[in-house]
């Protein structure tokens, strides 16, 4: 079939132009910067250096990773405070949504890529926690009365997370988003399954069929290369593991559409200056937005990385978007 | 070019040049990016006047809630101080030294100053004093933020020479830059300059002062300050860079500066 036919040869071509900064093959056909955004400044083809977005502008790709390292660098101590401050609370309210979607149960290992200051893992965990105990109760109350021996087992396996213990892994290219993380999990006295790891999201350092659930919340957007972390993510997750992706979509009611890209374009990069002292880096954020794909476009994307049962909900009127697969 | 550093390659009639490409799609954005910079001059943010109002009440709050936050206290000057700079800035153009620094735009920074050279200056002299002062209060010229949001090019340059003549004017009046020099200031500022910022620092400085100090500013320093900021020829119009040498007694009889009435010591910085 052709789209498997494509797989191939474009996996074939990645392996081995893997570190060759300029993909001298055509072969390749579509990049990162080349997915079929009529809007996309993508001047070469196959030959030259290719460039890509950064906001507005247009940047070599090298060039790309560089400053986006450099943004989330700054924003790093604020982020959660710009976070709470730009959407009035309400990405707290996507976050839980997502886990609601997820719905993980105790024994599942999280990949959690841009995970920087850990909200998914935080959550994540807390989730798999309330499940346990739920099923504890459950079992509990099917078990009326109980004899000696099982009261006394109950309390030697009290203090033990159980057989099933749930592991997130945070991974992130920027060490200052971990940083901030990691005194975050510090602070709420969160250590148990919870493991902090720098990387590329288009090199995981993993290796392949790891992990249950992958999840990418508000990252993809940054990535040089999607198509690379879809593949990247289809590489690590386990047979039967699912992809779940929260990212800023595009508003379709046109009334809602201009109140959102107002807020964006007059009032975010005022409230970075404002708290966190920086208006270019919360000016590439709601640029870096608008040149994402929609919803139906990137929907594609996971498909062609070799997802099925691909599937989006909007959230927020489409302001952000909740894409899911499975590697099958 | 291109093709020494890329293995096989031809680089087609693109006009890509080696730097950074700064192409911008024409979007509601009003916003542009730093790698070649955009603006009017380098730093400059393009504003909407919503946004700048957004930042006047923005940067006003957070000031208030963090004085130590400098940056919020520059924006606010920047976003409330149109009409105070074009004044001053016509000032200056009616002044002859005034109108050589806005054809020379001279810049104070550590890199430009001969610090060896001010040090061997007499006692008295402006430049000693001003070197006294940095070592003694700590400070260093080169702390001052750049300008982003005014969009006046001239206007500009007239808002950074404000901020880095701040320095030689706490010489001037010889106030130190504990809370109540500061204050003291401000008001000679506010008098001069007509800058929203600076009446704004000026009436909410005193909140933060003790009684003793409180005393001592509406007493004397106060109406010390604000006098002399009226009669005074504008601060911005010297040439401080040709004046090292000058005796200071002399450069404040220049300026029509009485000498302060209090001498406060710069010991006194740690407790407002």
């Amino acid at each position: 079939m052709a789209a498997s036919m494509r797989l191939l040869v474009r996996r074939v071509l990645r392996l081995s132009h893997r570190n060759i900064n300029v993909a001298a093959a055509g072969g390749s056909g579509r990049s990162g910067c080349c997915s079929g955004s009529s809007s996309c400044r993508c001047f070469s083809d196959a030959t030259g250096d290719r460039s890509t977005h950064f906001g507005f502008e247009t940047v070599p790709e090298t060039e790309k990773a560089k400053r986006v390292y450099k943004v989330f660098e700054n924003v790093a101590q604020k982020y959660d405070v710009m976070n709470d401050a730009m959407s009035l609370g309400i990405h707290r309210v996507w976050k839980d949504m997502l886990l609601h979607a997820m719905h993980p149960q105790p024994g599942v290992r999280l990949l959690d890529v841009a995970g920087g200051t850990g909200d998914i893992a935080f959550r994540f965990l807390e989730y798999v926690q309330s499940q346990q105990e739920r099923q504890k109760r459950r079992a509990a109350r099917s078990t009326q009365t109980p004899s000696w021996q099982d009261i006394s087992t109950n309390y030697s396996t009290e203090d033990k997370d159980g057989p099933q213990e749930s592991k997130a892994v945070v991974c992130d290219i920027n060490k200052e988003m971990l940083k901030v993380g990691k005194q975050k999990a510090d602070s709420m006295g969160v250590s148990a399954g919870l493991s902090w790891v720098v990387g590329d999201a288009e090199e995981l350092p993993f290796d392949d069929d790891q992990f249950d659930i992958y999840t990418i919340a508000f990252g993809i957007r940054n990535v040089t290369h999607i198509d690379q972390a879809l593949q990247e993510a289809l590489r690590v997750l386990k047979p039967g593991g699912r992809f779940m992706c929260l990212e800023f979509s595009k508003v379709t009611n046109p009334v809602l559409a201009r109140l959102y890209d107002t807020y964006s374009f007059q009032m975010i990069p005022v409230l970075g200056e404002v708290i966190a002292g920086d208006w270019k880096s919360y000016q590439y954020l709601v640029e870096s937005i608008r040149k994402f794909p929609d919803q139906e476009e990137f929907k594609g994307m996971i498909e062609d990385a070799g997802f099925y049962c691909v599937h989006y909900h909007n959230l927020t009127g489409g302001v952000v978007a909740l894409h899911s697969g499975f590697k099958l | 070019m291109l093709c020494g550093l890329y293995a096989n390659d031809v680089i087609d009639s693109h006009n890509l040049p080696t730097a950074a490409v700064c192409v911008h799609q024409l979007h509601s954005s009003p916003g542009f990016t730093d790698s070649c910079y955009d603006g009017l001059y380098p730093g400059h943010i393009q504003t909407t006047p919503i946004q700048k109002a957004l930042l006047a009440v923005g940067s006003g709050v957070a000031a208030l809630q963090n004085p130590y936050r400098h940056d919020m206290v520059a924006v606010l000057g920047e976003t409330t101080g149109h009409l105070a700079l074009i004044n001053l800035r016509d000032r200056m153009k009616n002044d002859p030294e005034g109108y050589t620094i806005l054809t020379e735009r001279p810049r104070i920074r550590l890199s430009t100053l001969d610090l060896s050279r001010m040090a061997s200056l007499p006692d008295g002299s402006f430049g000693r004093e001003y070197l006294r002062f940095l070592e003694d209060n700590h400070v260093t010229p080169d702390s001052r933020a750049d300008v982003k949001f005014v969009d006046n090019e001239e206007l500009a340059y007239v808002m950074q020479r404000y901020r880095e003549v701040h320095d030689l004017l706490h010489t001037l009046l010889g106030m130190p830059t504990n809370m109540l020099g500061e204050v003291a200031v401000k008001w000679f500022e506010a008098a001069q300059t007509g800058l929203p910022m600076c009446a704004l620092g000026a009436v909410l400085g005193p909140l933060r002062l003790n009684s003793s100090r409180l005393q001592s500013l509406f007493t004397s320093l106060g109406p010390w300050a604000l006098q002399n900021g009226r009669r005074s020829r504008c601060i911005l119009s010297i040439f401080y860079e040709r004046r090292w040498e000058q005796n200071l007694e002399d450069l404040r009889q220049e300026l029509n500066i009485e000498p302060p009435p209090v001498i406060l010591s710069a010991a006194n910085k740690r407790s407002t």
